[in-house]
């Protein structure tokens, strides 16, 4: 599976985008995606929520899991992916398009996230 | 011994197939090998393909067979007519169920008891220290077959086409030897999926032989190759129970809603009758908790362990529960206490980190299949 290069990733497996106007996408790797098996369920933060990088703010639930979603930055957010909640399953088929979790005007990054070279090195 | 896990003769065949493997009870098996969702639809409406050489099979021959296992387990085992098989469980003297077994009668002196893997070695020593005194051998024959199964409204057809055994005139719970794809076979119509299908225990040399001509006299079929995840959403929809889920040494049979495998009419004693009789008569008279089937309103997954709700307080334990594919919704089996355990019954939830999602109780089966 291929990691797109212009994204940057957590060790939680979050990727985020590069900020447009101090906006980032966040969302979950194919990896994780392929892990975590068929996605059936997702809990997001709401419009206006202020998540801290490295925390919990919703989660993703599989036919046989449930796991923590982390924010890969500290910031609030402006936008949860509706289509997601509505159809779990773009998380499994489409993880770096259609499947993305949330918006976030960044307040603070971490300084440990990774490249996609660094991450395709961390998760295989 | 060592701890590495158990692989099964298709070992290499599901890692060429890209599947991603889990350890279940000491063997390394298939999870899935693509979506468990399109698996068990597969399963649902074609035919799906299982490698299931974990399951443990136990031989029991002699004179004294059949009566070996009518005293070692709750059911009618010398009732059961050649060429059949019959659903039963093995249970402790206090009545604790140790394991719901397979038993399938090949000869007249002749049988073998399929045991969950979990329990294969606890089902095999337990059988022959019941042995002592009877003119009976039991045998561990875990190693001398391998399981592959093919399940779903397809498989008939295509194990059809590889096979001159007479398929139409083989029952459900019923089992004979044939030869598939030129391979030696007990060809058994049993299954777990609430489908009809097919169990074919083999030689482990030949499973690869086997696994690859059902694949593709499968393949115009849509039979595609599934793993342990698919089977249980599949037996969760059928109702079925499972060994450490539904079933434990702390239940009896009627305490699991499962009363009808105990065959109090059997002639002679059986190890727990005493301890089953006792749970026979609290079980008609004041049961303590009923299996039921819960069916979510929302969206949230109920998982094993969750404690049941109604008007805030805990009044049963979910035992298993996973989105069910067919429904669309998540299900769940549960011990509910008898207030609370009729079909409609109202204000019942499932506490799911900590929040106390609505949940319709039903009977159980879920799904059942249109014959």
């Amino acid at each position: 599976m291929s990691n797109p290069q212009q994204l940057r990733y957590s060790k939680e497996h979050e990727w985020l985008s590069a900020a447009e106007d101090g906006v980032s996408t966040v969302g979950i790797t194919e990896h994780a995606a392929n892990a975590l098996g068929d996605v059936v369920y997702v809990q997001l933060p709401e419009v206006g929520d202020t998540v801290t990088a490295g925390e919990t703010c919703g989660e993703l639930e599989s036919t046989k899991s449930v796991s923590d979603l982390y924010s890969p930055v500290t910031g609030e957010v402006v936008e949860a992916n509706q289509d997601v909640v509505d159809d779990p399953s773009l998380v499994n088929s489409a993880p770096f398009e259609r499947g993305w979790l949330f918006k976030v005007r960044v307040a603070q990054e971490p300084e440990d996230l990774l490249s996609a070279a660094e991450y395709t090195d961390f998760a295989s | 011994m060592s701890n590495a896990p158990r692989l099964t003769a298709l070992d290499a065949l599901h890692r060429s197939l890209g599947a991603t493997m889990t350890d279940f009870a000491g063997w390394d098996m298939p999870l899935r090998y693509t979506s468990e969702r399109d698996e068990h639809h597969a399963v649902r409406t074609k035919a799906g393909l299982f490698d299931l050489s974990h399951m443990g099979e136990i031989s029991v021959t002699g004179p004294q067979a059949a009566a070996l296992l009518d005293y070692a387990l709750v059911g009618n085992i010398g009732g059961v007519a050649t060429g059949r098989a019959r659903y039963t469980m093995i249970c402790r003297e206090d009545g604790g169920i140790l394991d719901d077994l397979i038993v399938y009668r090949l000869g007249d002196t002749e049988y073998m008891v399929v045991a969950n893997a979990s329990n294969a070695q606890t089902v095999l020593d337990a059988l022959t220290e019941r042995a002592e005194g009877f003119d009976a051998a039991v045998r561990d024959d875990r190693d001398a077959y391998a399981l592959i199964a093919v399940q779903g409204p397809a498989s008939p057809g295509i194990l059809g086409s590889l096979t001159d055994a007479d398929l139409d005139g083989l029952k459900y719970y019923a089992g004979l030897p044939g030869t598939v794809a030129g391979v030696p076979a007990l060809i058994a119509r049993t299954g777990y999926t609430g489908e009809d299908g097919f169990e074919l225990f083999v030689e482990p040399r030949h499973a690869e032989t086997l696994w690859q001509a059902l694949t593709e006299a499968g393949a115009p079929a849509g039979l595609v190759p599934c793993g342990l995840s698919c089977r249980d959403t599949l037996r969760l929809e059928a109702g079925m129970p499972l060994y450490g889920h539904e079933l434990t040494t702390s239940l009896t049979p009627f305490d699991a809603g499962l009363g009808r495998v105990v065959k109090f009419e059997k002639e002679g004693d059986f190890v727990g009758r005493k301890a089953l009789e006792a749970a026979a008569e609290r079980a008609a008279t004041n049961p303590p908790r009923k299996l039921v089937g819960l069916v979510a309103q929302g969206r949230r997954v109920p998982r094993a362990g969750m404690s049941v709700v109604a008007g805030g307080e805990a009044v049963g334990e979910v035992t298993s529960g996973a989105p069910s594919p067919t429904l669309g919704k998540p299900l769940a089996m549960a011990y509910v206490d008898a207030a609370h355990a009729a079909p409609g019954t109202e204000g019942v939830g499932v506490d799911i980190r900590g929040t106390h999602e609505p949940y319709e109780v039903v009977a159980l089966p879920f799904y059942k299949r249109q014959k």
